[in-house]
C-alpha cells in the first residue's frame, strides 16, 4: 500500500520524547532527533539549521549551568519532546537543574558583547531570534522548561 | 564520535586552520585547544577556513571571541574564510561581520595579510 511508503512523520499530530543524560556529547544525537523531524514536516534546510541550534543552545545552557553543580542530589537528565502539527512544531526541553530567571536577561547589546568578549549567554538571545515562540516555566529543582514553536511557511 | 576535525597548516608567519564537521560546545574546546597552541608558539597570523564546517553554535563562536583581543594586541588577526551561506548565517546573526574579515577564499585571506 502506498499509504506506509509516506513519511515515518505525518502531518498530523504526532509526538516523540527523547530522554538522555546530560553531557555535551549528546547534543549532537538530540541535534539529529529534531532536525530529522523538522525534515519530515517539510522545514527547509536553512530552517532545520534554526530548530538544530535553538535546541542546541538550550541544551547547552542546561549542561553548562542548570547541572553545573556536581553535588545537586537530582540525576542529570535532558527530556526533549517535539510535537508536530499541521502548521509547526514544537519542541519542549525540561531539566531539574538549578533553573534561572527569564526576566533577568536583557537583550545583549551584540556589539559591546563582542568587544567585550564575553563568552556566553547568547543562548538565549538566539533561541528568541530563531523561533516564533519562546516560552519558560522555571521551577528550580524540580522542573524547568523551555517551550519553543516554529511555523512552517505557506 | 569524530564529529569535529581542525588541521593546521604553516605558510610562513601564517598558519591556516582548516576546519571540518560540527563545532558545539562539546567540540569547541578542541578549537580553543588548537588556537591556544598558535598563540603560545606567537603565531598571529591566523586564517580559519571554515570550507568543511557544516555547523556552529554560541559555544563555537565564543571561541573566535575569546582569542581576538590577544591576536590583535600581537599585530595579528583572525580573518575567516570559504564559509557556507548557512553557516555564514549565525555568524551575521551575532554581528561578526563588523567585527571579523571574511573572505571567498582562504587563499585570498592569506595575500591580505602578506599585503
Amino acid at each position: 500500500m502506498s499509504d506506509k511508503k509516506t513519511n515515518a512523520v505525518s502531518k498530523k499530530n504526532n509526538s516523540f520524547r527523547l530522554k538522555l543524560p546530560a553531557n555535551s556529547e549528546n547534543l549532537d544525537i538530540i541535534r539529529k532527533f529534531v532536525s530529522g523531524i523538522a525534515e519530515n514536516i517539510g522545514f527547509n534546510e536553512e530552517e532545520v539549521y534554526q530548530i538544530e541550534l535553538a535546541v542546541d543552545e538550550a541544551c547547552a545552557n542546561i549542561i553548562n549551568h542548570a547541572y553545573k553543580n556536581d553535588n545537586m542530589p537530582t540525576e542529570k537528565i535532558i527530556h526533549v519532546t517535539v510535537r508536530t502539527r499541521k502548521d509547526r512544531i514544537e519542541v519542549k526541553i525540561a531539566d531539574k537543574g538549578v533553573g534561572f530567571d527569564p526576566e533577568s536577561l536583557e537583550t545583549p547589546d551584540m556589539d559591546r558583547y563582542l568587544r567585550e568578549r564575553k563568552q556566553g549567554g547568547l543562548g538565549v538571545h538566539l533561541i528568541k531570534t530563531l523561533m516564533d515562540e519562546v516560552k519558560f516555566h522555571i521551577k528550580p529543582g524540580v522542573r524547568n522548561e523551555v517551550k519553543m514553536v516554529k511555523y512552517l511557511q505557506k | 564520535m569524530a564529529n569535529f576535525e581542525v588541521v593546521r597548516e604553516d605558510k610562513g608567519e601564517i598558519s591556516v586552520l582548516n576546519v571540518h564537521g560540527y563545532l558545539d560546545a562539546h567540540t569547541a574546546p578542541d578549537f580553543e585547544n588548537a588556537l591556544t597552541k598558535l598563540l603560545q608558539e606567537n603565531r598571529f597570523k591566523i586564517v580559519v577556513n571554515l570550507n568543511g564546517l557544516q555547523y556552529i553554535s554560541s559555544a563555537g563562536l565564543g571561541v573566535f571571541m575569546g582569542f581576538i583581543e590577544e591576536v590583535r594586541e600581537n599585530s595579528g588577526d583572525i580573518k575567516l574564510a570559504e564559509v557556507s551561506q548557512k553557516v555564514f548565517k549565525v555568524f551575521d546573526l551575532l554581528g561578526f561581520p563588523s567585527l571579523y574579515e571574511f573572505y571567498e577564499k582562504a587563499s585570498e585571506a592569506i595575500v591580505k595579510f602578506t599585503n
